[in-house]
């Protein structure tokens, strides 16, 4: 049954030569003499994992999260406070991460996910302020001005996470390694049964399918995700920054989401290289680059909702 | 905690409530009618401020101030109706989700780009800067006149909603749009007119609210947040909803965060209860939220059955 | 003969008004059971509550014996009851290979499976192209549900009830909106389910019922006010007072 729209077929083609690119990308740096560029590129692969987990609500759930920051903070907190107390394995300190990202969102999507559109956005928005505010509130850990890392958590192995290019190729071992486990979710019975959901979510129950332990299972794997996002935030920035968990977060996510397109696998993670990569050159020129992502943004929604991901489909088949 | 101090807080709890109140009334009837999320709704009430400030300077005046901020968040607010939302109206949440998200970025920029990143102040009216005596309390005349400005309001919504024309206009295009275009209502205008109310609210509870909090850029939000809440809790599309759902938001959180730390010290270490006063004074307001939608998942007076 | 659906006593209130006001109504296996009445009735009402989208205020309704009022949809759909909608409710964007296929999959075991890719599993969609031809879709198994015909539409929506292997299938107006010649179709389609089991059907269209149904039950105002055989629903004095009136009744 090739070609049913259900299931998602990798465009090797496509693929390939990109992970290749990735690949050789510190040695390229280094040869035009412009290894710092390996730190926003680290930061495109992190936001890529979150983009894609928040997708798997989104586009493939039709769930509409505005709340995801909360669990990429969590994941970025978690990995902060376990250093402080002594933990700093990455073995040990990233699934403390995930887990503790999951339950979050566990508990939160048993109440959110009883409501759908309007509300479900509001809520998902409300509870990731509360985050915010528990996490910003406990002084011994940093209160306002975020939680520093005592160390960036170790790996063994004689592997060191301070340099930027073992710090690099984690990041991007882990990219790819989540983003394929999610692809093979998205392929699977589960996505299938989630794709149904976001197309009809009461035929889905009228032919028998338990919707809600459906879109909760999607809500705490998406959520534990991000949570690894946030653990590598952490080591980035050495520091867990409140940042992480406000709602211009959430936004930022969403926005990498649609950029990329949302029925599209992999867009979520060209939106957040294309939105960084703007980020990064926009922003030096003025200040106000806030602006100017306000306006394509509203450019987007109302003259191209499907993404950029159409386009290169467009161009691959044209 | 005595008497005295117990109703100080519950004024201050009606007084923020009722200013919430505000914000949520717009939200909420452009929710249930035009089933649109409007993120850039806290926007409006950061414009109504900046207005209200700039002219209040300028002529001298707190009403003047007051008046401009409201005509003119009025016809920004309509502006924004006409050329860009009610493209969204048939789109998904996503969308206007996104959307809405972009024109609060623009207006955050636009706002430093006009006016720069230092907070404005607003100067109290000279007549309404002291205090007033009741009985034994000791408090500010200002705020009493923001809960009388809340409540007058409110009546006159419940008037508009409840027994005007206009409002029969807005309950029919809520309940069936293409009913009510066949019957003729012009629900477009509709549209743009609940708007602009809702516009005229927010600009309301900028120019009272601005002497008491900054006037500063990304004030709209966190306010948007707590509208949210309280949306959620009343029930989308309901204003009655709306108003119970403010002053029980506003008096939970008022209370909260004076009672809760307070009471914690009383019974937990001090190291503890330090952080964690504070912390679950912060979330008092979302659990309150989160008991409710577990309880009725619609909310206390769902609008829409 | 063996009652599969036993409603005792439903009651649903909304505001004020009644729309289920006490209703009795048994199924027995193996029957057509047509459910008729006057707009306004509270028939889809009733429909919403046997399927378990809707609960109601008070009575119960047992299903082989076993007490399903409490029961979510899904948990019915597990024990034998499935229902197609009034108003056509597919996964528009699919496919109709994806949308039984879908519907097969609910059906045969867990959906928790996350690792291995669905489009392998061969006996879905041999399952799914069956369910196709069964409804003469068989040729349309590529096509998007949003694309086919109206008529095509409402036997797609009766085969997605089909996929759950129903006992008790719930037919809400599977005529509604369908021309002369597709109407045919679907009678002929309906009186082709009764061999796999009960069947209650809602339905306006009196000429269809009458050749159809084995029981006749009339719902006027939420009560159940007669219930038998075509033959006794037709000479029914107070059917023909509150529902018939002059409709010219098949003979």
């Amino acid at each position: 049954m090739a070609g049913t729209p259900l299931h998602h077929a990798v465009r090797w083609a496509l693929v390939a030569p990109v992970i290749l690119a990735l690949v050789l990308l510190p040695v390229i740096l280094q040869a035009i003499d412009q290894p710092f560029y390996l730190v926003p590129a680290t930061r495109i692969l992190i936001y890529a994992i979150a983009a894609t987990s928040l997708n798997l609500l989104v586009g493939f759930g039709g769930m509409v999260s505005f709340g995801h920051a909360a669990y990429f903070g969590t994941g970025a907190y978690v990995t902060g406070i376990a250093a402080m107390h002594g933990v700093q394995s990455a073995w040990i300190a990233w699934p403390l991460a995930m887990a503790v990202a999951a339950l979050a969102a566990f508990l939160i999507g048993l109440v959110c996910l009883r409501t759908g559109g309007v509300s479900f956005i509001m809520i998902t928005l409300a509870f990731a302020q509360m985050m915010y505010y528990v996490f910003v509130s406990m002084k011994t850990y940093g209160g306002e001005d975020g939680l520093a890392l005592e160390a960036r958590s170790s790996l063994g192995f004689e592997l060191s996470l301070k340099s930027d290019t073992t710090l690099y190729y984690v990041s991007l071992a882990l990219t790819v390694l989540t983003i394929a486990l999610l692809w093979r979710i998205v392929n699977s019975r589960f996505g299938r049964a989630l794709q149904g959901i976001r197309e009809n979510e009461t035929r889905m129950e009228a032919v028998g399918f338990p919707v809600f332990r459906h879109k909760l299972a999607a809500f705490v794997i998406a959520g534990a995700v991000a949570g690894l996002a946030g653990a590598l935030a952490a080591n980035q920035n050495d520091m867990a920054s409140p940042a992480f968990l406000q709602w211009h977060q959430s936004g930022m996510l969403l926005i990498m989401v649609i950029l990329g397109g949302v029925h599209s696998f992999l867009g979520p993670a060209l939106g957040a290289a294309v939105f960084l990569l703007l980020e990064e050159f926009v922003g030096d020129l003025t200040t106000h680059w806030q602006f100017y992502v306000g306006a394509v943004l509203v450019a987007v929604v109302l003259f191209a909702p499907n993404g950029l991901a159409t386009l290169t489909l467009r161009k691959a088949r044209g | 905690m005595d008497a005295i101090l117990l109703v100080e807080q519950a004024l201050n709890g009606l007084q923020f409530g009722l200013m919430l109140f505000l914000l949520a009334a717009g939200l909420t009837l452009v929710f249930g009618i035009m089933d649109m999320i409007n993120l850039a709704h806290g926007s409006l009430y950061m414009v109504g401020a900046y207005l209200a400030a700039t002219v209040a300077a300028a002529s001298g005046s707190f009403l003047v101030g007051a008046a401009a901020a409201i005509a003119g968040t009025a016809l920004i607010g309509m502006l924004l109706e006409v050329t860009l939302l009610r493209r969204l109206y048939k789109r998904d949440h996503l969308h206007q989700v996104l959307a809405t998200f972009g024109v609060l970025l623009m207006a955050n920029e636009a706002v430093r780009m006009i006016w720069g990143p230092e907070a404005l102040s607003l100067e109290l009216p000279a007549a309404l800067a002291g205090p007033v005596e009741i009985g034994g309390l000791v408090y500010p005349a200002f705020r009493l006149v923001i809960i009388a400005v809340g409540i007058v309001v409110a009546i006159g919504l419940y008037v508009l909603v409840a027994h005007t024309k206009l409002g029969m206009l807005v309950r029919a295009g809520a309940s069936n749009r293409e009913m009510a275009r066949a019957m003729g209502v012009r629900v477009n205008t509709i549209f743009t007119v609940v708007f602009g109310i809702g516009a005229v609210l927010c600009a309301v509870a900028g120019a009272m609210l601005g002497p008491l909090l900054a006037v500063q850029v990304g004030m709209g939000e966190s306010i948007l947040i707590l509208a949210f809440v309280v949306i959620v809790i009343g029930g989308i599309g309901s204003v009655r909803g709306a108003f119970v759902g403010a002053v029980l938001v506003g008096m939970v959180d008022t209370f909260g965060r004076t009672l809760l730390p307070m009471s914690l010290r009383a019974v937990l270490p001090p190291q503890i209860a330090g952080n964690l006063g504070p912390a679950l004074a912060s979330i008092l307001i979302y659990v309150l939220m989160a008991a409710v939608l577990f309880w009725r998942p619609q909310g206390l007076f769902p609008a829409r059955g | 003969m063996a009652e599969l659906l036993a409603i005792r006593g439903l009651v649903k209130r909304f505001g004020g008004l009644a729309a289920t006001d006490g209703v009795d109504l048994t199924v027995t296996a193996g029957e057509l059971h047509a459910l008729i009445g006057p707009n306004g009735a509270g028939k889809t009402t009733l429909i919403h509550q046997i399927s378990g989208s809707l609960r109601p205020d008070a009575g119960h309704i047992a299903l082989t014996g076993e007490d399903i009022t409490a029961r979510s949809m899904h948990e019915r759909v597990a024990r034998g009851l499935a229902r197609s909608f009034q108003v056509t409710s597919l996964f528009r964007g699919f496919t109709v290979l994806d949308n039984l296929s879908l519907a097969v999959q609910a059906r045969s075991g867990s959906s928790f499976r996350f690792w291995a890719a669905a489009r392998n599993e061969r006996a879905l969609f041999d399952e799914a192209a069956q369910l196709a031809a069964r409804v003469d879709l068989q040729d349309r198994l590529g096509t998007p549900a949003s694309a086919l015909a109206h008529g095509e539409q409402r036997r797609l929506e009766i085969a997605l009830a089909l996929a759950t292997r129903p006992r008790l299938l719930l037919l809400d107006e599977p005529l509604a909106g369908l021309g002369p010649e597709e109407s045919a179709r679907m009678v002929d389609l309906i009186a082709s389910l009764r061999s796999d089991g009960a069947l209650l059907l809602v339905e306006h269209d009196m000429e269809a019922v009458f050749r159809l149904a084995d029981r006749i039950s009339v719902l006027v105002a939420g009560r159940i006010i007669a219930t038998g055989p075509p033959d006794a629903i037709r000479t029914h004095d107070e059917v023909r007072r509150a529902y018939l009136g002059d409709e010219a009744v098949p003979a």
